[in-house]
């Protein structure tokens, strides 16, 4: 039954567009070649920060890291393979992508850690990102708690996303 | 500037590690082999990202984010006690967060940096005010319905189901909103002699 949504979705919306007259076919194609702007965009740097990325798995960086943050990270219940990703998820989308794809392969698209990696980056944002780009378009310098609450909310992420993959089992 | 800083700091410590780890041979050839992967992954991205690229685009012009910032006025309107006076900010500050939730982050910013510069107070200018700080924190916690860059990733590493992470990162996401916005808050009433 779940094989159906998708397709399903792509029917029903193209179908509502045709009802109110819209052209469904070509606002698609204006969506996708968006899509493909924004993709030729991040190549750059998907290359250098996979560059850096895969050099820092080859060289037993990650590892020896992760066997260090271990006993912290267990207590949390969180998996050690995935600290990188923590580090790097707030400051920038692109090496969290890079650090995400390097974890996925390494470790197995459907195993308890590609789960994992894959909740957390599709339940997190580049929080230090949007908080330069509001507060510099609003001229805001005095930012008070909103970089505290916006990392708590982001530490939350990584722990729910670890507790709902590994003992949910979702 | 940040990430000249991370990056010129990873390939410092990837030589340290290396050298004390004695494995040269192994750290030559990822050079070229993560070039290389930066390719090889953008290229297995593309077609689903744009194919969701246009199926995004679609949904929003058919009058899906619409329906959905009807649904979230009366929430709003608790989190931005504002919108009750401004009829433009509680526009503005829906179609952001709806935006985000159809996962269009380029429609969202602009929006959402409209609705910011009315959020400040006009007495300290420079300060962000609570409601800000509540704007903010929305749009730095995930609220995406449907990841769809984490799907194509998922499909480019031969994963046949990628939606099947939905239940999880919908838990997720909504705790982390909730979580960021008690955090806000709680620390709004304890910064308020600022």
């Amino acid at each position: 039954m779940t094989d159906y949504i998708v397709p399903l979705i792509l029917f029903v919306i193209s179908a509502i567009a045709l009802g109110k007259k819209e052209n469904p076919y070509d606002l698609m194609l204006a969506g996708a070649a968006d899509g493909l702007k924004m993709l030729l965009s991040i190549i750059p740097a998907l290359v250098l920060l996979l560059t850096a990325v895969t050099m820092l798995r080859q060289s037993g960086a990650i590892q020896v890291l992760s066997g260090f943050l271990a006993p912290f990270f267990n207590f949390f219940g969180i998996p050690p393979e995935t600290a990188v990703l923590m580090l790097v998820r707030p400051i920038s989308g692109s090496a969290a992508l890079a650090v995400g794809a390097d974890l996925i392969a390494t470790h197995g698209v459907d195993s308890l850690i590609g789960r994992t990696t894959a909740v957390m980056l599709g339940s997190t944002e580049t929080t230090f990102y949007a908080i330069s780009v509001y507060f510099g378009s609003a001229g805001i310098q005095k930012t008070r708690y909103t970089v505290p609450a916006a990392l708590i909310a982001d530490f939350t992420s990584f722990l729910v996303a670890s507790f709902s993959v590994r003992f949910l089992g979702l | 500037m940040v990430l000249s800083w991370v990056f010129t700091g990873i390939l410092l410590i990837s030589i340290l590690f290396s050298l004390i780890l004695g494995n040269g041979n192994a750290l030559g050839a990822a050079v070229q082999q993560g070039a290389q992967s930066g390719i090889t992954l953008t290229i297995s991205l593309a077609g689903s990202l744009c194919l969701w690229a246009g199926i995004g685009n679609l949904m929003d012009k058919v009058g899906i984010t619409a329906f959905l910032s009807k649904l979230l006025r009366p929430l709003l309107c608790r989190l931005f006690p504002s919108t009750k006076k401004d009829a433009e900010l509680a526009g503005l500050l829906s179609a952001n967060i709806c935006a985000n939730m159809m996962g269009l982050g380029n429609a969202a910013t602009p929006m959402g940096i409209r609705a910011a510069k009315r959020l400040t107070d006009p007495r300290h200018p420079q300060m962000a005010t609570d409601q800000l700080c509540r704007l903010i924190v929305l749009n730095t916690a995930s609220i995406q319905l449907i990841p769809t860059n984490v799907a194509a990733l998922r499909v480019s590493h031969g994963c046949s189901t990628p939606f099947d992470i939905l239940p999880a990162v919908w838990l997720t996401s909504l705790c982390s909103v909730v979580m960021g916005l008690l955090a806000a808050f709680v620390m709004g009433k304890l910064w308020r002699h600022d």
